[in-house]
């Protein structure tokens, strides 16, 4: 099993001080953040794609090549890369590349992105988000496989004998997840290509992502690509911790009451109460993210969100610190306790390698 | 044969309220009107006042807690709905309208609504016809052509005519849709097939 982190990439006043990082600050601080995942034995590094303030991750494959160079293990990935307005063609590319620097330390994550206004400045329109996301995902996978690719679709110009370069490392292209907080097309999407799916897991209370994913191990089922038990599921978490609970509590609580995606609403502990979010002890973090495999079934990974709603980068490098010391080791061992020896590890550059067809050699072609 | 539920939403503030009052009274009038059919009805009143934090906090978060998830399953699942509301500022409260903007769009597809409201003028009684039905319609809901209105004056007027006859006339209404439907039925959800996803795209090249 795989643990990470992912992360918004959001600029955001700390309610305690009033501080406001600059692009500066939050961009380096994002890579400060990578960085120590690997430190603390985090196996993955996911970060989001925006394209408004006070987001800064417009350019996911730039941070990953720089965190690349700088790290030995880490697995890149995206939370997630927007189908719908970018080229599957500028994609197919831009992940390729970044194989070849990361020697294959590479999976992406695909979404639709929710923020009506991004649609237009790419060119398109949020009514077809759904068209889009199915289309540019069926180009961008024949893109990986198929050298010179002839196609015609509904949403970009046409390609003849197109090839994009580099071609996938080792001819293995990027393991795909896609993500989805609400859409069953995407769950029957990610079933039908064999992909990964990720529920994102923050949000809503789990009964919501326990029917999405119910759906997707289903329809995994269906296409043939193995048991429903088998199919690749990954989760998102949210997590503030301290020794005590309660100064747990009380240093995230500000956080929590300012936090732009749920802040002014109810309290932090009817938000706890109801969601996966955990605010305690490392203990409590523990107990909580066991309780993921008895809603979703058996998974392959585990991220948390640790940087977001002004957490100051010395808070969230002292959060890892706890989050890889104390919390993953146990979560390792104790996930690996009666998992079935038919469910698979999340797929890596090595696994699909190994599993690769064999070439045809080529005289025989 | 199984009761018929019957949800009752009221957005009425104070305690005891008239919004209330009037609530209980259709809602009295459409199960003594049913009983003569032999029908039985399952009452279920949602007080909005209870839940008024909750309805704030979905729109903050975009879920509902599991109180108010609760009732919406209930309204969900009614085979009809009365829904009463006090007239604020020349239309429906801000609560009530809360309300009906997290339930689910499609929850009230088909289902019999009769709509009522009170007010301390009878000038403001037109505020269900151009308020209260249009959102109702939206919701493709089938709203009884009897809308309640009680202002003030009318609880103390006894003539048959007047508010009780009211009553009388708009549970008669909802009765008999009620009478006429078959058991609730719900969707599940449906996925469309993925390979015909892919060949609506394809169709229209």
């Amino acid at each position: 099993m795989q643990f990470g982190i992912f992360t918004v990439g959001d600029v955001t006043t700390d309610p305690t001080n009033g501080t406001t990082p600059t692009e500066y600050e939050r961009i380096k601080a994002m890579v400060r953040i990578a960085l120590k995942a690997e430190e603390v034995g985090l196996d993955v590094f996911a970060t989001g794609e925006h394209h408004n303030p006070p987001f800064v991750p417009s350019s996911p494959t730039t941070m990953l090549g720089y965190i690349a160079a700088r790290t030995e293990r880490l697995i890149l990935s995206t939370s997630t890369t927007l189908i719908t307005t970018n080229d599957p063609v500028k994609i197919a590319e831009d992940f390729a590349m970044l194989q070849h620097l990361a020697d294959g330390r590479v999976d992406v994550m695909m979404g639709r992105g929710n923020t009506g206004p991004v649609y237009p400045w790419f060119g398109q329109d949020i009514r077809q988000g759904i068209p889009l996301a199915i289309e540019n995902y069926a180009l961008l996978h024949e893109l990986w496989r198929k050298d010179v690719v002839d196609w015609k679709g509904r949403f970009r110009t046409p390609l003849q004998g197109f090839t994009s370069t580099p071609r996938p490392l080792d001819g293995v292209p990027p393991f795909v997840w896609h993500g989805s907080i609400r859409s069953p097309e995407i769950a029957e999407q990610a079933a039908y290509y064999g992909d990964g799916f990720f529920a994102n897991n923050i949000f809503w209370p789990k009964e919501h992502y326990m029917r999405l994913i119910g759906l997707y191990r289903e329809r995994y089922a269906h296409y043939g690509h193995g048991t429903p038990e088998q199919a690749i599921v990954g989760l998102g978490g949210q997590v503030f911790m301290r020794k005590n609970s309660q100064d747990a509590v009380r240093e995230f609580r500000p956080y929590f009451d300012n936090a732009p995606v749920y802040g002014h609403g109810p309290s932090l502990e009817d938000f706890t109460e109801q969601t996966p979010l955990t605010v305690g002890s490392p203990q409590q973090v523990i107990d909580k993210t066991l309780t993921f495999r008895e809603y979703f079934g058996d998974y392959q990974r585990q991220l948390f969100l640790m940087d977001h709603a002004g957490l100051p980068l010395k808070t969230v490098l002292e959060q890892l610190d706890i989050l890889g010391e104390e919390v993953v080791p146990v979560l390792r061992k104790e996930f690996a306790k009666n998992r079935p020896a038919e469910v698979p590890d999340a797929p890596t550059h090595e696994s699909l390698l190994a599993n690769k067809p064999d070439e045809v050699p080529v005289e025989a072609r | 044969m199984n009761p018929l539920k019957l949800v009752v939403v009221t957005a009425g503030l104070t305690q005891p309220s008239s919004t209330r009052l009037l609530s209980d009274r259709l809602g009295e009038a459409v199960t003594r009107q049913l009983a003569d059919e032999g029908r039985g009805v399952d009452v279920h009143v949602i007080e909005l006042r209870e839940l008024a934090v909750d309805i704030a906090n979905n729109f903050v978060t975009g879920f509902p807690s599991p109180a108010l998830n609760a009732e919406l399953e209930a309204v969900t699942a009614a085979d009809a709905l009365i829904a009463v509301t006090p007239i604020f500022t020349a239309s429906y409260s801000g609560l009530f309208k809360s309300f009906f903007d997290v339930v689910d769009n499609t929850a009230l597809t088909g289902k019999p609504v009769l709509i009522a409201a009170t007010g301390g003028t009878p000038r403001h009684s037109l505020a269900l016809e151009h308020a209260l039905r249009p959102m109702f319609a939206y919701l493709r809901a089938v709203v009884v052509p009897t809308a309640v209105y009680a202002a003030a004056e009318d609880w103390g007027a006894a003539d048959a005519e007047g508010l009780s006859g009211r009553i009388a006339r708009a549970a008669g209404e909802l009765a008999e849709l009620m009478a006429g439907r078959p058991a609730t039925s719900h969707a599940t959800d449906e996925v469309i097939p993925f390979e015909q996803q892919l060949a609506a795209l394809r169709a229209q090249q």
